[in-house]
């Protein structure tokens, strides 16, 4: 029997009826093709399914969607302004090459966000830990570090 | 993965009155961060899964010299409180290395503890700290030391229809310090080799000399002058993680230790009884002698940390690694 959710996501209101047995992940790249956000492990140890909660990291795919009713999501298409310009992250990931497959991106993004909202200006250590949760197999993680340090308010 | 409903009681009446209704086809979850691996992974496969999350004032960390820690509470609440790293160290020790920011932003120290894997990493601070829990059912309501908590790996002494409701921390002797170690492969995402936590408490914390702790000085040298000081362990608590089919407290290296003079003998001593009391296994992760080794390294480790943060609170980074 499906059941009624409402939320936020984007910023948009969305109220949908689900299968109560569906992750998070799924709801939002099946039922809202919301693709931005990826499966890679699907057992919340990869990272590339993080989304914000009520501003905080999670991992979509081992999130129940029913537990999203009344909350704040926000994906990595909700990054882009009103005027459709990239965010200074996503910006700071292209010029600092920290991209290769784009794989881990959304996800990553996403992480960095989360710590530069809570810490404007974070250490290169705080920013090791802020995405020790995000697995990249391509880039090395220096250029993802670069582009985030490159972001922060001093 | 099979299909479930999902409950979400706004009451503890609500609650128990669907936990007896669907006995045995239902699984509580809270954070999720171990019963949706479980069911994507086909190890369980319940009809109905009730969410703790409707509930208010689950969510709540009290503090009145004790501590207690409700069943919403996540690793991430944990992490930010700094009351608890610097009286209850020992647990920030362990949700600062336990899974990734996202995993403890969700996963709660109620379910890591329910879970009751042998590499719980909340276990052993629980443990050392002395912790209790509550545990209710619809009728009944019973406290019990978390020592008598896990029976096996994976299983504990909750009943059907009984949750765990409150983590209780009683208050540290004055000069307490306690720590934990989490010996890994990697520095996230990763399980314990084996996991080791100690409290000291010293029958003071004012010495002649604290700048004798220094991280220039050996750990020989530092010994060598706290024996002169007089320093009387009252305690001296040790707990493992997966050096047994459960998180276990040395009860037997404790009685020895308890009352005595702190002393390089001493912490020698107290190493070599951990290392034999423990019972840790083959597995991919580790061998049993490379597990049983790190736990006599790790216990004089983490002794000189428990030392350390007794005799110089107010320690400033780059921690020692002892």
């Amino acid at each position: 029997m499906k059941k009624l959710i409402k939320f936020f996501l984007n910023g948009e209101p969305v109220q949908i009826e689900i299968e109560p047995h569906l992750t998070l992940l799924r709801l939002l790249r099946d039922k809202l093709e919301m693709t931005g956000t990826k499966e890679g492990c699907g057992m919340g140890e990869c990272g590339a399914c993080t989304v914000l909660l009520n501003g905080k990291t999670i991992n979509s795919c081992i999130y129940p969607a029913m537990e999203v009713d009344g909350k704040m999501v926000t994906t990595i298409e909700g990054l882009l302004d009103p005027q459709g310009n990239l965010h200074p992250i996503q910006k700071a990931f292209i010029e600092y090459g920290a991209i290769q497959c784009g794989f881990c991106t959304p996800g990553m993004i996403l992480s960095a966000k989360a710590l530069i909202d809570e810490n404007p200006n974070p250490t290169e250590e705080e920013i090791r830990n802020g995405i020790a949760g995000n697995i990249c197999r391509c880039t090395g993680y220096i250029q993802i570090i670069q582009a985030i340090k490159s972001t922060s308010k001093p | 993965m099979k299909r479930f409903d999902y409950l979400i009681p706004k009451t503890m009446d609500e609650l128990f009155s669907l936990l007896s209704q669907y006995g045995e086809k239902a699984v509580v979850i809270a954070g999720g961060t171990d019963v949706m691996v479980m069911i994507k992974k086909n190890e369980i496969s319940p009809d109905i899964l009730i969410s703790l999350n409707g509930i208010q004032g689950l969510d709540e960390i009290k503090f009145n010299g004790a501590l207690k820690i409700g069943p919403l509470v996540t690793h991430r609440m944990i992490e930010k409180s700094n009351l608890i790293r610097k009286q209850f160290s020992a647990l920030s020790d362990a949700v600062d290395v336990l899974g990734s920011i996202q995993i403890r932003n969700v996963g709660t120290i109620a379910g890591n503890i329910c879970n009751a894997a042998p590499s719980c990493d909340t276990a052993p601070p629980l443990l050392v700290l002395d912790a209790q829990l509550k545990l209710k059912s619809l009728k009944s309501e019973r406290i019990i030391p978390i020592h008598q908590f896990f029976t096996g790996p994976g299983e504990t002494v909750l009943q059907r229809g009984e949750i765990l409701t409150e983590i209780y921390i009683p208050k540290p002797l004055p000069n307490t310090g306690s720590s934990y170690w989490k010996h890994q492969r990697r520095q996230a995402l990763d399980l314990p080799i084996v996991g080791i936590a100690v409290l000291i408490s010293l029958n003071r914390s004012t010495i002649s000399s604290p700048e004798i702790l220094s991280p220039e000085k050996n750990i020989s040298t530092i010994l060598q002058h706290l024996e002169k000081e007089d320093l009387i362990c009252k305690e001296f608590r040790i707990a493992l993680g997966v050096a047994a089919p459960t998180p276990i407290r040395m009860f037997r290296a404790e009685e020895l230790i308890r009352g005595q003079k702190l002393s390089k003998v001493l912490i020698e001593e107290v190493s070599q009884i951990a290392m034999k009391e423990s019972q840790p296994r083959d597995t991919m992760r580790g061998e049993a002698w490379y597990r049983r080794e790190m736990i006599g390294v790790y216990v004089k480790r983490m002794a000189m940390r428990c030392i350390e943060r007794i005799l110089r609170p107010e320690e400033v980074p780059p921690i020692r690694q002892w």
